[in-house]
């Protein structure tokens, strides 16, 4: 490798003041870090196909089977009664997010497994900024993977209102944030890739089941009085309960509540999780390199 | 992004000043009340044996950890107080690769450039100019994953480079590379500290890197066991060589003499 002198338009290095950052920097680091996300996303496709027919599996196989066997009454957001397939929609909807969600924890688990993560950590952006531009690349992906999944819904005869499809994007953008924090703290608690089944198994599938997404609470609470206190206690209940709200133009303010707050509370623990002077990423004390 | 050339105090404040500090990974300690300074413009070698702690100061002083037991200083902005401020200077190449695999080499990069609130045409700018430098022109579109272990430690450097750093950090850089590969990224970068005064802080283990008037500070199981000039060092030591005095300070027997080497 030949050593030439670094050309005019890059010399300079020393010595060097750098001006503050302002809005611009912030805006040009934060669409660095979502379209890094997204090309990322497009590169690997069997994601993309798998994310889809995850959900499209459930949707053409599942309620298909299942329509007969459960019937739903008349609920609100709904004011008549509804195919099987038209209610499990924004179960499904959420159902991407939270495996998007749980997908970006999987990607910041390898990349700190392969050292990428470094690369993002010492950034001299504050900590805090990165990790919520990490989110809402994640969140941005996740919402992507939804209005895929709802055009083939829709070529599929399940419609909703056609304002439905925009009002339910904030449900969609709130709830998926939720998740991508929680998905950012389990993965500051994860030290190896093969820990991630546990996620699995204690999260994703859990936190679906016992959730309204598949079957109304009253249906739950019928059932097992407990189980339903359960459901009430999953922040993805309200997740859920959000989106198909919104889907249908309506707020439902305790999931509103449910979400926002769940949503803080989970970006502050990863904040704090990632902080180096206070998080248990320096208590596992490797991010990617040897010690 | 504007930078202003200026002489201010803050330009006097060594390049890197790593003071009193210890490190622990539960019961075992890392490194132990470690000091040492590197003054702009200087290449610095750490020298030290698998273990001996040089990965654990480079997480530091790029506050990947919490240094809780001493100071690092990066032109006079501490590392834990003003990480941003300290972080704006300092140019990394890690010793585990970096790059995205499934990116190209532009993409690595321009993601890179963003993270230091660099866009648009100034990051390509910057990005064509080092290609150029890193002897890889005109690679932009390539893809990481097409490249081989040496290219991509140049793409690495190119990175490190891209925000204009006036400390440059190099955790085992050419490791596993051969040995024309090898030689041509030291030049680069000893090239680098002459033409553009950025100070180097180069770690390996790998003793024929080390030249006469090179700096060298070396690490035994985290303890600092010698600091100052290759010549300070050898007479210091009661050696006749560089080499012999890293055998000597890093009590080498002669069965693994041979680590050290290429």
């Amino acid at each position: 490798m030949s050593a030439p002198a670094m050309p005019e338009k890059v010399a300079g290095v020393m010595p060097v003041r750098f001006e503050k950052f302002g809005l611009g920097h912030y805006l040009i680091c934060l669409k660095g870090v979502v379209l890094r996300e997204c090309l990322r996303f497009l590169h690997q496709r069997e994601r993309f196909i798998s994310s889809l027919v995850r959900p499209l599996i459930w949707l053409f196989i599942f309620a298909a089977g299942f329509r007969q066997v459960l019937g739903v009454s008349i609920i609100p957001p709904y004011k008549t009664y509804v195919l099987y397939e038209v209610y499990i929609t924004p179960g499904l909807c959420g159902m991407i997010l939270l495996f998007s969600g749980m997908q970006s924890s999987l990607s910041m688990v390898y990349d700190r497994e392969m050292g990428n993560m470094r690369t993002l950590l010492v950034s001299p952006f504050p900590r805090w900024f990165l990790l919520v531009s990490k989110m809402l690349a994640g969140v941005a992906v996740s919402i992507a993977q939804v209005y895929a999944f709802l055009i083939v819904a829709w070529f599929w005869g399940v419609k909703g209102p056609p304002l439905g499809y925009l009002m339910v994007l904030p449900a969609l953008f709130l709830s998926g944030m939720m998740l991508c924090a929680l998905g950012m703290l389990l993965s500051s608690m994860i030290k190896q890739l093969e820990n991630f089944a546990g996620i699995m198994n204690f999260v994703i599938f859990p936190g679906y089941f016992a959730s309204p997404a598949l079957y109304p609470l009253w249906r739950i609470q019928e059932a097992s009085p407990l189980l339903y206190k359960i459901c009430l206690a999953n922040p993805f209940t309200y997740a859920v309960e959000l989106i198909r709200f919104a889907f249908y133009g309506q707020i439902d303010w305790l999931s509103l509540g449910v979400v926002a707050g769940c949503t803080l509370l989970f970006l502050a623990a990863a904040i704090i999780a990632y902080d180096p002077s206070r998080g248990l990423i320096s208590r596992k004390q490797d991010t990617g390199g040897n010690a | 992004m504007q930078h202003v050339r200026t002489s201010g105090p803050g330009d006097e404040a060594a390049a890197l000043d790593v003071a009193g500090v210890s490190h622990s990974y539960g019961p075992k300690r890392a490194l132990n009340d470690v000091s040492f300074s590197i003054a702009p413009a200087t290449f610095t070698v750490l020298l030290g044996l698998n273990g001996a702690g040089k990965t654990t100061l480079f997480s530091l002083i790029s506050h990947l950890y919490d240094t809780r037991r001493g100071s690092i200083r990066i032109f006079g902005h501490d590392v834990s107080r003003a990480s941003g401020e300290a972080l704006r200077r300092v140019g990394i190449v890690f010793q585990a690769r970096t790059l995205d695999l499934d990116l190209s080499v532009h993409q690595n990069l321009s993601y890179h450039a963003a993270l230091h609130g660099i866009g648009g045409r100034e990051a390509r700018q910057r990005i064509a100019a080092l290609l150029d430098i890193v002897d890889m022109p005109g690679r932009q579109h390539d893809k990481a994953r097409s490249l081989s272990g040496g290219q991509m430690r140049r793409i690495e450097i190119a990175r490190a480079l891209l925000h204009r750093p006036a400390l440059l950090l190099l955790d085992e850089a050419t490791v596993g590379l051969d040995i024309q590969s090898r030689a041509g990224i030291l030049a680069t970068i000893r090239k680098l500290v002459e033409t553009e005064g950025i100070g180097v802080l180069w770690a390996t283990h790998l003793i024929d890197e080390v030249e006469d008037g090179d700096h060298v500070v070396v690490l035994r199981q985290g303890d600092l066991v010698a600091k100052g000039k290759v010549a300070d060092v050898v007479r210091t030591s009661g050696a006749t060589s560089i080499r012999d005095a890293f055998s000597r300070l890093s009590r080498i027997e002669a069965a693994g003499a041979a680590e050290i080497s290429p």
